[in-house]
């Protein structure tokens, strides 16, 4: 941490520059250094439970249960992987899990389009009628047992249906499209393609699509993401364990600490019970892995997203 | 968001003095330029009105169909006679839950613990914000960012489960340090005391990176020429912070505060359940949980309505409160 730190410090003392820079006063220097400490506490802090999480999933079942791993595996062990990936209620939650992320998205993303793309047309009449429709639901909703009752009456308890459907667009995500479609694609382009005899959806489909793509990447990207996270709509409306998605598996067998136990002797209970242990810090891993791989896109697309909706909408 | 829709003809109240009459023609002339308006569009956009008819029966099924279900609060819910065949009761459905001993509970915990996450969590992106913005750009800056951003995209069931195994009594990380100066092990998620730090003070380290980006691009939105300003008179950059840095981001953070606490009673069911045992049920039971035990596990779909309904209204009167408030304050609202 030290090596790091003075690092740091080296690149805030004002360098010698081609141009000359005014030396920052001996005050701000003090400043600098206190809010550079500060940054590295709170990275700490942000970290060092995520290494733990990471360092004991590497770890023997042995030094996990006795509490010895802290920041580094103890007994370096493969064991709660191998286990994990070969646990069939797991793999069969990270197949489902997928089917719902990658079917899930692109209903959302489709029907946000179709709305959100209407409503950025300055001469769609009603467009503020239907804004305020959907803004109210925001503020205002039926609650849990009266949606629950409509899923109900159309049949989708307990299908793959349940996961798609009922949540398949986001108000928020609306507004996002609608601001960039408003303040992205220039009035002229609508103007040209109609002297040129486009339809509407023609003009959408050749025109204004393939200039949203930072728009289509970040509404994936939230849809992506919520759909591989959520786990509530899981709970409330499935039943049958194999359309379970991996999030509800993971709560069984984490939070709720549900495996069954056959052993028959101490010795073997107590090494099943180590293994339960350790066991969960690898799921922890693997079930964040998809997420880690995508971050990269995330927080280059994410943030994008978040500016246009909070600043403008 | 105000339209500007370009209406042919002179504007209103031109052409005639005002009086009954004309106002009677305006009014009529009015509506007639809303159905030339009306019948222009559809020419225009039919194909647009054709792409929306789905995303709109999706929320009059999923979202307004639901309110009118909600009407089964007022009823004695029968599965057979459907929500709007059941018998009225009125308010009873309500009046027995205000009267349930667990009513006082329940408003309580949902309403600390919603406050506490509300104060917690706003100053923390601030000040991490403004300590990003002071550093020079560089890897450092940068891998800050990002390491704080990446909490946010975890899913709740991992957070739980991470917090459990960190605060676990015998293998966890915290128990361990906390051994180490002779304290005993402590059973956190077994007391009902600890529930509201640990529920969000593990929200605070999931989103303040998260939060943190809406104030960065609010102090990079800052005209340059302030600072230079204050730099040329003199002053510290603590003092340029206080100045000039917090007044740039005052409306996004009030806007953001709004939002906050507007959305207070909305507080998440997912991570307040998964928190949940046997032992800390005292602090730990909110509205959103009792509501699902109610109405899913108990099949008492009335009750839990009446209560899911109380909390939305509840929320939406906060909100509207708020922004009231909002309003006076700083001349801006949610709305304009």
């Amino acid at each position: 941490m030290s090596a790091l730190t003075s690092s740091v410090l080296s690149r805030l003392r004002p360098q010698t520059p081609a141009v000359k820079r005014v030396r920052e006063p001996f005050r701000d220097r003090v400043f600098l250094i206190v809010v550079t400490v500060m940054l590295v506490v709170i990275l700490a802090l942000v970290l060092l439970p995520l290494i733990y999480i990471v360092a004991s999933s590497f770890s023997s079942a042995s030094a996990v249960s006795a509490g010895r791993v802290s920041f580094w595996p103890v007994e370096f062990s493969l064991r709660a992987y191998k286990e994990a990936l070969s646990n069939p209620q797991v793999l069969r939650g990270y197949y489902n899990s997928l089917f719902y992320a990658t079917a899930g998205t692109l209903i959302s993303v489709t029907l946000t389009v179709a709305i959100a793309y209407p409503l950025s047309r300055k001469r769609f009449f009603g467009r503020n009628v239907l804004m305020t429709g959907l803004i109210f639901t925001m503020l205002f909703s039926g609650g849990l047992i009266p949606t629950y009752m409509v899923v109900q009456d159309l049949g989708m308890l307990n299908t793959r249906w349940a996961l798609l459907i009922p949540n398949a667009i986001g108000v928020w995500q609306v507004i996002i499209a609608r601001t960039f479609f408003a303040n992205s694609i220039p009035e002229e382009l609508h103007e040209a393609a109609m002297l040129d005899g486009a339809s509407e959806l023609r003009y959408l489909r050749s025109v204004v699509l393939p200039l949203s793509k930072p728009l289509l990447a970040v509404l994936t990207l939230m849809y992506v993401i919520w759909q591989w996270n959520t786990y509530f709509d899981a709970l409330v409306y499935l039943k049958d364990p194999d359309l379970y998605p991996l999030q509800i598996v993971l709560r069984n067998m984490l939070v709720l600490n549900t495996r069954g136990v056959g052993a028959t002797n101490m010795a073997q209970q107590m090494a099943q019970q180590q293994l339960a242990n350790v066991l969960k810090y690898a799921l922890i891993v693997v079930s964040s892995v998809p997420v880690l791989i995508i971050y990269p896109f995330i927080a280059r697309h994410f943030t994008k997203g978040v500016m246009v909706g909070a600043v403008k909408g | 968001m105000a339209v500007t829709t370009r209406r042919p003809g002179p504007p209103a109240g031109a052409t005639e003095p005002a009086g009954s009459r004309t106002d009677r023609n305006a009014f009529a002339r009015y509506w007639h330029s809303r159905w030339t308006e009306a019948r222009r569009s559809w020419r225009l956009y039919w194909q647009l009105y054709l792409l929306v008819v789905l995303p709109v029966l999706y929320f009059v099924v999923f979202k307004y169909v639901p309110i009118s279900n909600a009407v089964i609060a007022f009823k004695d819910y029968n599965v057979i006679k459907g929500p709007w065949g059941s018998d009225w009761v009125g308010f009873k459905n309500f009046e027995m839950f205000f009267a349930n001993p667990v009513f006082g509970t329940l408003l309580k915990n949902t309403f600390i613990l919603a406050f506490y996450l509300v104060l917690a969590s706003f100053p923390i992106p601030i000040i991490l914000a403004i300590a990003l913005n002071e550093i020079r750009d560089g890897w450092f800056k940068r891998s800050v960012q990002m390491i704080t951003y990446a909490p946010y995209f975890i899913s709740t069931v991992v957070v739980v489960s991470m917090t459990i195994l960190i605060l676990s009594p015998r293998i966890g990380l915290v128990n361990d340090a906390l051994g180490l100066f002779g304290i005993p092990a402590v059973d956190f998620l077994g007391d009902p005391h600890y529930f509201r730090h640990i529920y969000v003070w593990s929200d605070v380290w999931q989103t303040t990176g998260y939060s943190a980006v809406i104030y960065m691009a609010a102090l990079a939105g800052i005209d340059p020429a302030l600072h230079e300003a204050a730099k040329i008179d003199g002053a510290t950059r603590l003092q340029r912070i206080r100045h000039v840095d917090i007044p740039g981001i005052m409306p996004t953070a009030v806007i953001i505060l709004v939002l906050g606490v507007g959305n207070m009673m909305a507080i998440g069911f997912e991570k307040a359940y998964l928190l949940q045992n046997d032992l800390n049920l005292a602090q730990s039971e909110i509205i959103p949980t009792y509501v699902y035990k109610t109405g899913l596990i108990n099949a008492d779909f009335s009750t839990a309505t009446a209560v899911g309904l109380f909390n939305s209204v509840v929320n939406l009167c906060l909100l509207l409160f708020v922004n009231v408030a909002a309003k006076r304050i700083t001349g801006k609202g949610l709305w304009g």
